[in-house]
């Protein structure tokens, strides 16, 4: 049998068929990503510091799901829109496993639930760009552009991390980001490069959106990869100035722009209505 | 797709074929709309493949298919309804040859 094991690779791949595993067209071998990983805060890394990084990609993430969802059942295709519900479930699933990352650094005392729908605007650290509510479809995807090519950046340093849950959170991300970005691209790519009509609404929502992006920071991959888009779609990087701080504070600082209360209106008014409740 | 750049009120039909980790074929699952080859796999990656469904997709224009018509059902398929000795039915299988 082993001299022709090669002859029946093909076969070998059925072998993880169980015998309860009646649903396997459903889809199988889902993982864990932080099987295994000890949950305490290793020696060397400051518990603080490990909360603040947590707390920042964990709200950035949570609060632009927000927005994205709110594109659902109003996309312009329902193949896209089922598209954005995927990309908004994506960065659920990273704010709930950051957010739990930020309580446990922090000490236990709260849980992901508590410091998504429990915290007030003042102690969000997420930044200003995520909140904005997109205008129309060309917003919507040089936003999520910009957003993932930066975060994709972010999360690929993160996956040297020295806390290793923290690592293992941003190896996930990398392949979500990823693709995130690409469907981004393809979009920028598509509008600004299109007619004379989709390319000023391309030009016009990154124009709108780039003084919230300074607050990002770009720089290295993020930049160069958004530079490359931008030639190929034919958008000029737009040099508007920063959006300024609010008594030298930003969306990292717990300053927000307007939109921010609505949001949190509207995402912790179940959880606070009901706090005692499960389901 | 094509030349025709025009302006249309739909995007064109792409049929989604996908081969699961454990199938050894692609096997079709459906359809969608998109303006382009490029659009439609990642159409079909969203709406196909979120529950880990599959490792690979196809997707090919519906007009590129050439169907059967159910007008021809007769000719085409009832001569081999009584044919049972084109099923290998009649051969004992060796026991020591795996998955058959």
């Amino acid at each position: 049998m082993t001299d022709n094991e090669s002859e029946f690779d093909a076969y070998l791949s059925l072998a993880d068929v169980t015998e309860d595993d009646h649903r396997w067209a459903f889809g199988t071998g889902f993982a864990d990503p932080l099987a295994g990983l000890d949950e305490a805060v290793p020696d060397g890394v400051d518990p603080a510091d490990l909360t603040a990084t947590c707390l920042a990609l964990g709200d950035d993430a949570l609060i632009y799901s927000h927005r994205l969802q709110q594109w659902v059942t109003r996309a312009p295709e329902l193949e896209e829109e089922t598209a954005l519900a995927n990309i908004a479930l994506d960065l659920l699933g990273q704010a709930r496993l950051l957010l739990t990352r930020a309580a446990q650094a922090e000490g236990n005392s709260r849980d992901e639930d508590q410091l998504a729908f429990f915290r007030d605007e003042r102690e969000f650290r997420n930044v200003r760009l995520v909140e904005r509510a997109d205008a129309d479809f060309a917003e919507l995807v040089a936003r999520l552009l910009v957003f993932s090519a930066w975060r994709l950046a972010v999360m690929r340093g993160l996956t040297q991390d020295r806390d290793p849950v923290l690592a293992a959170i941003a190896a996930k991300a990398v392949t979500e980001l990823t693709y995130h970005r690409d469907y981004a691209a393809a979009w920028v790519i598509r509008l600004g490069d299109g007619t004379d009509y989709s390319h000023a609404k391309a030009q016009s929502a990154l124009d709108t959106l780039w003084p919230l992006a300074a607050e990002l920071g770009l720089a290295g991959e993020a930049d160069a990869y958004l530079a490359g888009v931008f030639a190929e779609a034919t958008l000029r990087r737009p040099d508007a100035p920063p959006l300024a701080p609010v008594a030298g504070k930003t969306g990292r600082d717990g300053s927000h722009t307007e939109a921010m209360g609505y949001i949190l209106a509207e995402l912790q008014s179940v959880a606070r209505a009901n706090p005692e409740a499960t389901w | 797709m094509t030349e025709n750049r025009e302006a249309r009120a739909e995007w064109p039909l792409f049929e989604v074929f996908l081969r699961g980790k454990r199938g050894l074929n692609h096997v079709h699952v459906g359809s969608l709309h998109a303006a382009d080859p490029e659009m439609a796999l990642r159409h079909a990656r969203d709406l196909y493949t979120r529950r880990n469904e599959a490792v690979s997709i196809w997707v090919v224009p519906a007009d590129a298919i050439t169907a059967s018509s159910p007008d021809e059902k007769d000719p085409f398929f009832a001569p081999a309804g009584d044919k049972v000795y084109r099923h290998p039915t009649f051969y004992e299988i060796p026991e020591d040859v795996p998955h058959i």
